[in-house]
This record gives C-alpha cells, sequence and structure tokens, in this order.
C-alpha cells in the first residue's frame, strides 16, 4: 500500500462544502506539502475521527502519519512534544472539549512554556484540535466551552473558526505556526452545509490560509456592535437580521483567534457604533467576555454610549441536552441585551 | 467463587479475535534481587580506564553536589534538591549515553547534566533563579531540568519515537538514538508516568526510564507510595522489561543501564530500570529530613556511600592509591572554586527579557507591556541617578 495507490481525490476545499471536511482538506494538504507533519489521537485512523475530521489520512498517508494512541490524552500530547523536540509538527486531536483536561498539565507546564524556558532555543509548534460547545445533544462532558482556560495561559494562540473557509485556512495557519495552537472547532458549526454568504463575508478565499490574530467584520453595521466567535456567530447574524425589523443596523465582529487578540479590529467596529455587546457560549464569570469587555472599556470609554454587556452561558455546569437551549445565547437573549444598550438616552 | 476451566468449554478456550493474553510475562519479569557487580567477579570484566574516569566523576559529582549545597547557605542559590548519595546514578546515566542520544533529567539530576558537558553555572541557573533552564537542550541533548513530576517522560518516549519515524521515512538521516528519562521514586505514582510506559510500551519506541528509587518523595516513605512487589515490576504491566539494580553500586548502574540502552537501541523496545539508591541530604535545604527519618537509618546508609564503595574497591584491586585519590580531590577542589567564580562573574537577569520568547513573535499587547515595563525602569534609573546627584 502506497500513498500513490491510495491516494483520494479532495473536493472542493471549503465551497460548498461542511466545516469538517474543510479541516479534512487542510490536513491532507498539509500533510502533503510538509512530511514534519504528523497527525495522533484517539481513533483518528481507520475510523477517521469520530467526527471523521481525519477522514482517509491514514491510508492515503499511511499509520506512521496518522497514529491511533492508546487511550490517555497527557499521554497523547506529553508524545507530540516529544515529536516537536526532535523537529516534526505533530497535529493533535482531542476527542471532546471535557477529554482535553486530563493533557491539561503538559499543556499548561511544557507546550505553553518551553520556548520561553529554553530561551527560544526549542519552541514546540503543535497543534491542538478540540471539537468544543454545546447545541448538538451530547451528554455530559461533551459540551464544554473550554477557551478561557487556554486564553488565560500565556505562550498558546488559541483561535475558533466559524466558517468553512476559516476552518481550512485557520487550521493550515495553526500547523505551520511556529507556537503552539490550541484549536477550538465549533461542533455545531460541524456539518453546517449552506455557506452563510455573510458568514464568509471577509473569510480568506477557498483553499487559502487566514492570518492568526485578526479579527473580521463580518457585517458592518451602525447602531451596535456584536462582538462574538464560533458557534454563536450564526447566533449573531442571525439577531442582526432580525434587529432590522427593528430598525437597528448591528455590526458583526467575528474575532476568529482569541489570543493573539486584535484589539484595533475589535476596538475600531466598536467606536463606529458606540455599543457592543460580546456573545459567547461560555459561562460568563472569568470568561473570555469578561476580557473583551474590559478591553473594549478601558480603550473606548469615551466613545461608548452603554456599558459593554454581556450575553453568555449561564454559570453552571453544561446542562443536559434537555436544556441546553435555555443556557445557549440565543437570537431573543441577543436582542435583549442590545435593547438594554441605553437607546433613550 | 468457582473459576470454570474454559478449556473443555467450545467456543470459550480462545477470543476470536486474539485480544486475549499475549505474551509470556516471565521475559520481562525484574530478578528481584537488586544486581550488584562491586564484591563479585564481575567487577574484573571492566576496563580500567572506564574505572578511574567513574572514580573521577564521582568524586567531583559529589563536591558538586556540596558546593551547590552551600552556595544555598550563602543565598546564592534559591534552592537545590541535592543528589548526594545518589551519585552513582547521576554518574552513569550520563556515561552510558552517546552523543546522538538524550537525556531528560528532573529537578534532582543537574548532576546528570553537569555529567553530560553542560558547564555547572548553566546547569544551575534554574535553582539560582535566573532563567528557567541554563543551557541549549539540542546543543548537549539534554531537555530542561523537569519539575512537574512525570511529565518529561511521555517526552523522551515521543522524542524516541520520533527519531524512529524520521530513520524509517528518510534513512539517510537516520539516527540510532536513545531516550533516557530519569524519574523518582514518588513520580512513579503519577498518571503520566503509567502514560509514558504504556506508550512507550506500545510505540516500542528505544527508551530507557531510571527510577532512582531513594526511599522518599520528600517525607513519605516508599511503603505509601506504592504496594508493587518492586517498582521495576511495574514495566511487566506495559509489555516492557524490567531491571532492578543496587543504587550506589556505581559498576551495577553502569551495566545495566548500558545494556538497557544496547536493548533500546537495537530495536527490542523500552526498559524500566529501578535503581535503589538513598537520599542523604533533605529534599532541598527548605526540607527538615529530622522530621520523618531517624538519624540511624541514615548512618546506615552512609556506610553505603557510593562513593567509598566504589573508591574501596578501587584500593582492593590496586587502582587507586594516595596520589590518584589526592590527584582526584584537587580536581574536585579546582571544580569548585570555577563554580564560585561563575557564580561572582555571572551577571544579573535583564528585566527586558521577560517578554522574549514568548511567542516565536511577539503579540501587540506584549509589546505594549514590554515597553511598560522598560518604561518604569528607565524612570526609576533617572531616579536613583537624580537622588544620587
Amino acid at each position: 500500500m502506497s500513498a500513490t495507490t491510495t491516494r483520494r481525490t479532495t473536493g472542493p476545499t471549503t465551497s460548498g462544502t461542511t466545516m469538517v471536511a474543510a479541516l479534512n482538506a487542510a490536513l491532507r494538504d498539509a500533510m502533503a506539502a510538509d512530511p514534519a507533519v504528523h497527525v495522533l489521537g484517539e481513533d483518528v485512523g481507520s475510523l477517521g475521527g469520530v467526527f471523521r475530521v481525519t477522514d482517509g489520512l491514514s491510508a492515503q498517508f499511511g499509520e506512521r502519519r496518522c497514529l491511533d494512541t492508546p487511550l490517555a490524552e497527557a499521554g497523547i500530547l506529553g508524545t507530540a512534544i516529544g515529536m516537536a523536540m526532535y523537529g516534526l509538527r505533530p497535529v493533535v486531536e482531542m476527542q471532546f472539549d471535557a477529554f482535553a483536561y486530563p493533557a491539561f498539565e503538559q499543556l499548561v507546564s511544557h507546550v505553553a512554556k518551553m520556548r520561553n524556558r529554553t530561551g527560544g532555543r526549542m519552541g514546540l509548534p503543535i497543534t491542538i484540535r478540540v471539537p468544543y460547545g454545546g447545541g448538538v445533544g451530547g451528554v455530559e462532558h461533551h459540551s464544554d466551552s473550554s477557551e478561557a482556560y487556554y486564553a488565560h495561559t500565556p505562550g498558546l494562540h488559541v483561535v475558533t473558526p466559524a466558517t468553512v473557509a476559516d476552518a481550512y485556512g485557520l487550521l493550515r495557519a495553526a500547523i505551520a505556526s511556529d507556537d503552539p495552537v490550541v484549536f477550538l472547532e465549533p461542533k455545531r458549526l460541524y456539518w453546517s452545509t449552506e455557506p452563510d454568504p455573510i458568514a464568509e463575508a471577509g473569510a480568506t478565499g477557498a483553499g487559502e490560509v487566514a492570518p492568526i490574530g485578526q479579527a473580521v467584520v463580518r457585517r458592518a453595521g451602525t447602531s451596535a456592535t456584536l462582538l462574538t466567535y464560533g458557534p454563536s456567530l450564526p447566533v449573531c447574524l442571525d439577531a442582526a437580521r432580525a434587529a432590522e425589523d427593528e430598525g437597528l443596523d448591528l455590526a458583526v465582529v467575528d474575532l476568529r483567534s482569541l489570543v493573539p487578540f486584535d484589539d484595533e479590529t475589535v476596538c475600531a467596529a466598536v467606536r463606529a457604533t458606540g455599543r457592543a455587546v460580546v456573545v459567547h457560549e461560555a459561562s460568563g464569570f472569568g470568561g473570555v467576555g469578561a476580557e473583551i469587555a474590559a478591553r473594549v472599556s478601558e480603550r473606548c470609554f469615551h466613545h461608548l454610549a452603554a456599558p459593554v454587556l454581556r450575553v453568555t452561558g449561564y454559570d453552571i455546569p453544561y446542562p443536559p441536552p434537555m436544556l441546553e437551549k435555555h443556557h445557549l445565547p440565543s437570537v431573543d437573549r441577543v436582542l435583549d441585551a442590545v435593547a438594554r444598550l441605553q437607546w433613550e438616552a | 467463587m468457582t473459576i470454570v476451566d474454559d478449556s473443555t468449554t467450545p467456543g470459550l478456550a480462545e477470543p476470536p479475535t486474539g485480544h486475549g493474553p499475549r505474551r509470556d510475562p516471565a521475559p520481562l519479569l525484574p530478578d528481584p534481587r537488586p544486581v550488584r557487580v562491586l564484591g563479585t567477579d564481575a567487577a574484573a570484566a571492566f576496563d580500567p580506564g572506564l574505572l578511574h574516569e567513574l572514580h573521577r566523576q564521582l568524586v567531583l559529582g559529589r563536591r558538586f553536589n556540596q558546593q551547590a549545597t552551600t552556595l544555598t547557605r550563602q543565598g546564592r542559590i534559591a534552592v537545590y534538591p541535592a543528589s548526594t548519595g545518589q551519585e552513582a546514578c547521576q554518574v552513569a546515566a550520563a556515561m552510558v549515553l552517546s552523543s546522538q542520544d538524550w537525556l531528560f533529567p528532573t529537578y534532582r539530576d543537574t548532576l546528570a547534566v553537569v555529567a553530560r558537558g553542560v558547564r555547572p553555572i548553566d546547569a544551575l541557573t534554574l535553582m539560582r533563579g535566573h532563567a528557567h533552564s541554563g543551557y541549549d537542550p539540542y546543543t548537549h541533548r539534554i531537555a530542561p531540568l523537569a519539575t512537574p513530576l512525570a511529565t518529561q517522560a511521555a517526552h523522551a518516549v515521543g522524542l524516541a519515537h520520533a527519531a524512529r519515524l524520521r530513520a524509517a521515512a528518510d534513512p539517510a538521516s537516520a539516527e540510532d538514538l536513545v531516550a533516557l528519562a530519569l524519574v523518582g521514586d514518588g513520580a512513579t505514582s503519577e498518571g503520566d508516568f503509567h502514560e509514558a510506559l504504556n506508550f512507550a510500551g506500545v510505540l516500542g519506541a528505544p527508551v530507557v526510564f531510571l527510577v532512582q528509587n531513594n526511599g522518599y518523595a520528600i517525607s513519605v516513605p516508599l511503603a505509601r507510595q506504592s504496594a508493587a512487589p518492586t517498582l521495576a515490576h511495574k514495566a511487566v504491566g506495559y509489555g516492557i522489561v524490567g531491571r532492578l539494580v543496587d543504587g550506589n553500586d556505581v559498576l551495577a548502574v553502569h551495566r545495566v543501564l548500558s545494556e538497557a540502552v544496547a536493548h533500546a537501541r537495537a530495536g527490542r523496545g523500552p526498559v524500566l530500570v529501578e535503581a535503589i539508591t538513598y537520599r542523604l541530604e533533605a529534599h532541598t535545604n527548605a526540607d527538615d529530613a529530622s522530621r520523618y527519618r531517624p538519624a540511624g537509618e541514615v548512618d546506615a546508609w552512609r556506610a553505603r556511600d557510593p562513593v567509598t564503595l566504589f573508591e574501596r574497591h578501587l584500593r582492593d584491586v590496586g587502582l587507586l592509591d594516595d596520589a590518584r585519590a589526592d590527584a582526584v580531590a584537587r580536581a574536585a577542589e579546582e571544580l569548585a572554586a570555577h563554580i564560585r567564580a561563575q557564580f561572582d562573574a555571572a551577571p544579573a537577569p535583564d528585566p527586558g527579557s521577560l517578554f522574549e520568547h514568548v511567542y516565536a513573535q511577539p503579540t501587540a499587547q506584549l509589546r505594549e507591556q514590554a515597553a511598560d515595563l522598560a518604561a518604569r525602569l528607565a524612570l526609576e534609573a533617572d531616579g536613583t541617578d537624580g537622588g544620587a546627584a
């Protein structure tokens, strides 16, 4: 069995396809472009991952390049660290958000710090893919939004695509990065097949690498600015459409990269409207939204007509699937927050 | 409880997919009697040149431990976890490796790092508190001293595995390297130890794990750490070879580790070596060992001091006389003086370095914070100058 005889034809890399297919294409293209790229994780081989993101990679590139590991996340990431020390570019799959926690010590104590503690001599170009977030009817431990833990750890880049094109472009950028990247994949956008032309506005083109650290304005607006990322982008775009009926013209910014954070794009978009709401699925207390609200307040205070508000998951353990719709930010909750932005003043 | 005899029941004797018993554990089992060489006929097999080098390294190593401990008392090292009493393990670990091999040390393995060629001042940088690591890991093929227990064992597995991946993909650049991971007895309780050994076994990676069992994890004795027959027996659960050695017998440690490295290098899989030794000093200078172990116990182990044991052997076989002992002692004093001089000459760390190497390229936020600190330091400097003027 050789790569040439088993090579599959990949379809168009992004347009008209799913986020899963775009991620798969990004992995395939990265592995084809650079023999140092290795995929490892649980069930990533013949199964192709529980979400099929690694489908066909072991057949095309061989089991050495796409390795089914024992079921042990700290071991997976620890092994990837050693591989990166030797010059490889490991792409690790954590099967679900909450299953990545056993690897947390390796991530925080080694992946994030190795470049710094070796005085720049030993960087670890590891991509850690984490399917995250709820809205897919998952039972407990399958729906966490864990981005704040990672974003709070200096040394890691933390990115999350919200569109099919960015899924491809950001994953290629993550794998090419000389820094470790926690790559958060919004599970509930995995299978969306109809690309939203507004959502794709400003996204990178099909098959292109997206820059890490740059937010993008998905929808220009004049009334207020919604700041969001990942699975909450479609919610915010729906809210913006609904707000049109009330005569409000909402801007929507897709952060794409939580670390590095694009203060410039975010602040410009907030200053343009004078009002801002941050929207994310993760619990609000100590969340990424708190950081964003603080940064915007510190930098845009004199441009603000109202306090920066947040629409987030409640401060509760992720609820059972029959109740998750009450926990997740909804169009109604976003519009309610927009209505509280002191318009009467 | 009734134990069914499967052999007579159709369909039960052999699982159809081969995930029943897969290998004979007997070849993996360690001999529960620790390997000893000193005082046996096996000692005669060692080359005199190697014996003299081991002796020199042991004496220098003991002096290194003493000097570093003294520097903590003078406040010139923040903390030093001494390996006094474990020098045989430290020296042998460094000496059995070839130049292409990698060493994955812990915070108590500074001496092994020095014995592999790192300058003492650089090996002690972490403990001096100047930087998190003072040496280039690629120059010496030594990972930074690992503080989180057993975490570096998985790195050793990954690096050794990566070397074999490269060898398979590009035979021209193949390196027959072995990774040696050092851990203590306490670290064998960590989940990362288990995961590293499991990955090593499954991948068949060329890794040797050396457990320096010094009897205590800070204050907790081994009996509260593990109920295993020996720590070396843990190897069997991962399908890898376990070996047990007297960690104060430098020739035994050297022989067992050399065989383990050769085993791994030959592609025969990883090896777990447990060396039974003793930490003669406290956990660190911040510890009070008298609270958890009796003085008599320490005295008993001083009688088995690895340096003394080896010197006695060398004198018995006529390879050490007073002149050689004096020469080595002078070299040890020169090393200690060299370390003190390097400490005197070492510059203070630069606050500006705080923002370097967090990422390959600094973020906009880090550039802002670096500028903020630089401005603050400039103001302080101006204030100092102004006060003096």
